[in-house]
């Protein structure tokens, strides 16, 4: 039996009449590794943490969380994990404290070690002054931020955390990231994330899997990946329009030629460097108007793996799905 | 039973009383709605009670039989909506990731819709002691009135449970309450059965099982024990409880297919 956290071989789920949700994925997630799950909707993202999670069984392959089978060791696997799937599931009617109560009771927690949770998980997640208020009148943060905590109740090994952040302002989403690394570093806890955001898995995330249409096109960690798609470019506008030739022979010496619509743009030879461009322009008296350094974004590997990019390709494959899920339906 | 089970039974039922007492209009519709519509027929059918073989002198006695079983329409209501719910907003997903066992779910939200039950005969009864209605069957027929409404409101929950289950839609469980509703008015709801002028209104009244559960709270109210009654109406009662409680709780396995 292997070491890892999570791992999954040809996963395929396919509905009646429909598309493959998921057609055939691989992974393998170390302990303690913050995996990140990046796609745009539609994708297959939900599909493969439902399965990965037990709520949803796969028409074919295999997967092991936390060195259990899926599909025979289903009680085995959701005890060692923690899920805040896409939906903040919470009860409007009832307030954040008696969350954490009644779920430490399904986890089969003791009374007083309920109580002594409740208040740890409570402070943790800054909702010590709300959680006696009902939970309807709580914003989208201070629901995200009681869904994770009622994830991590138990103490759970691997934490799946599906589009966790979707909705939220960025103080909300930055707070999120806080205690999702702090888990990761401090707790050892293994963070399956499924994202649409490019920072996200960007920022959070030791590797990320770009998946398109269910399937993984790319894996590896966010600096890989962008290297993988090539080098960064440098993009002048002249001042003066007219001196646009010269600021192109001059750029040329350190990067091949790269497409710009109002100056010049190379892509960087290996060594190349920002601050001997600027010398180099500087010395030939050549005033600029913008100058920037473009680096790869991950947003840039999913359009070279996929031709399209990330922002909108959800709105296809969105369609896609409501369309198998329609023909599940019927 | 595990101490941890009963634990989450517990602490399930009451998860299902808070939520029912956090909205208002499914506390006071289910508990004054009934009243009103006692206190409308009660008032507009008073000559009724003359009629030749009429079982009682008292209308109010004869009708309070009613607002029991409308209650327990009302339990279906909430139990199916609020189960509905928690489909819908992915709750249910939430609970079946935790080690809790199906039963207890089931378990929770029924003892939660009993509870509430109780409450509801307690304030009819009451009612019905206020204007002057004493019970032919004495304090013994209070404690077993008690116990038929614990297994109607089972009964009915379950039912509610199922529908929400089966659809995971709380407008298709609303939807059920016009049609209980057809059945309660073709009931014996209004008048004693042999007392019906209109043949298939006889027949259909006679065939309708609400009948035997209203004629099994009217016998304990105004006739005293009648075994014949309490054994139709329990009966009829304990077997909507028996399919629908088995109904739901297959229904419970699907909907919680884990693997």
């Amino acid at each position: 039996m292997s070491d890892l956290a999570i791992e999954a071989h040809g996963l395929v789920r396919e509905f009646k009449k429909g598309p493959r949700a998921v057609d055939g994925i691989d992974l393998a997630v170390d302990p303690g590794e913050i995996y990140g799950f990046l796609g745009p909707n539609g994708a297959g993202k939900s599909t493969t943490v439902h399965m990965l999670t037990t709520l949803l069984p796969p028409t074919d392959g295999s997967a092991r969380v936390a060195g259990h089978d899926i599909v025979k060791e289903g009680s085995q696997v959701r005890m060692a994990i923690g899920a805040a799937l896409q939906e903040a599931a919470l009860d409007p009617l009832l307030t954040g404290r008696e969350h954490l109560q009644l779920q430490g009771a399904l986890q089969g927690l003791p009374r007083d070690r309920r109580r002594e949770r409740t208040e740890e998980l409570l402070t943790r997640v800054g909702l010590s002054e709300a959680a006696d208020r009902k939970v309807g009148g709580y914003s989208g943060g201070m629901k995200r931020r009681l869904d994770l905590a009622l994830a991590l109740v138990h103490r759970p090994r691997i934490l799946f955390l599906d589009e966790p952040t979707t909705g939220l302002d960025i103080q909300s989403r930055t707070a999120l990231w806080a205690e999702v690394s702090r888990l990761a570093q401090e707790e050892g806890v293994t963070v399956f994330l499924t994202t649409q955001y490019l920072e996200e898995a960007d920022v959070l995330a030791d590797r990320v899997g770009i998946i398109h249409r269910g399937r993984i096109v790319a894996e590896g960690t966010p600096d890989e990946l962008k290297a993988e798609v090539g080098r960064p470019t440098v993009e002048a506008i002249p001042t003066d329009p007219g001196v646009r030739t010269r600021v192109a022979e001059l750029l040329a010496r350190f990067g091949d030629q790269a497409p710009s619509v109002k100056g010049v743009a190379v892509r960087l030879y290996a060594g190349a460097d920002l601050a001997d461009i600027v010398r180099e322009l500087d010395g030939d008296g050549i005033e600029v108007a913008h100058l920037q350094l473009h680096q790869p974004s991950l947003d840039d590997v999913f359009l070279a793996k996929t031709g399209r990019s990330l922002e909108g390709a959800g709105e296809e494959d969105e369609q896609t799905r409501l369309a198998g899920a329609a023909m599940e339906a019927v | 039973m595990s101490e941890a089970f009963v634990d989450q039974v517990l602490l399930l039922a009451r998860r299902s009383v808070v939520r029912t007492i956090r909205q208002p209009a499914n506390v006071i519709f289910p508990l004054v709605f009934p009243l009103l519509l006692l206190a409308v027929n009660s008032g507009g059918l008073k000559a009724e009670a003359n009629l030749p073989g009429f079982p009682t002198k008292s209308l109010v006695a004869f009708l309070l039989a009613v607002p029991f079983i409308q209650g327990a329409l009302f339990a279906t209501m909430n139990a199916g909506t609020d189960l509905a719910r928690d489909i819908q907003t992915g709750f249910l997903n939430r609970l079946s990731l935790t080690p809790m066992r199906g039963t207890a779910l089931l378990a929770g939200q029924l003892a939660g819709v009993v509870t509430l039950g109780f409450v509801q005969a307690a304030v009819y009864l009451g009612v019905g002691l206020a204007v002057g209605v004493r019970p032919a069957s004495g304090v013994l027929g209070v404690l077993v009135l008690f116990g038929f409404a614990f297994v109607v409101s089972f009964g009915f929950g379950a039912l509610g449970a199922f529908a929400a289950l089966r659809t995971g839609s709380g407008e298709a469980v609303q939807a059920l309450f016009p049609l209980f509703f057809v059945f309660l008015f073709l009931s014996s709801m209004a008048i004693p059965r042999n007392l019906i002028g209109i043949t298939w209104f006889r027949d259909v009244a006679t065939a309708n099982p609400v009948s035997y559960l209203l004629e099994c709270v009217r016998s304990l109210i105004i006739g005293g024990w009648d075994g014949q009654a309490l054994a139709l109406g329990f009966g009829i009662a304990g077997a909507i409880a028996v399919v629908a409680l088995t109904s739901s709780a297959w229904a419970l396995r699907v909907r919680m297919a884990r693997t």
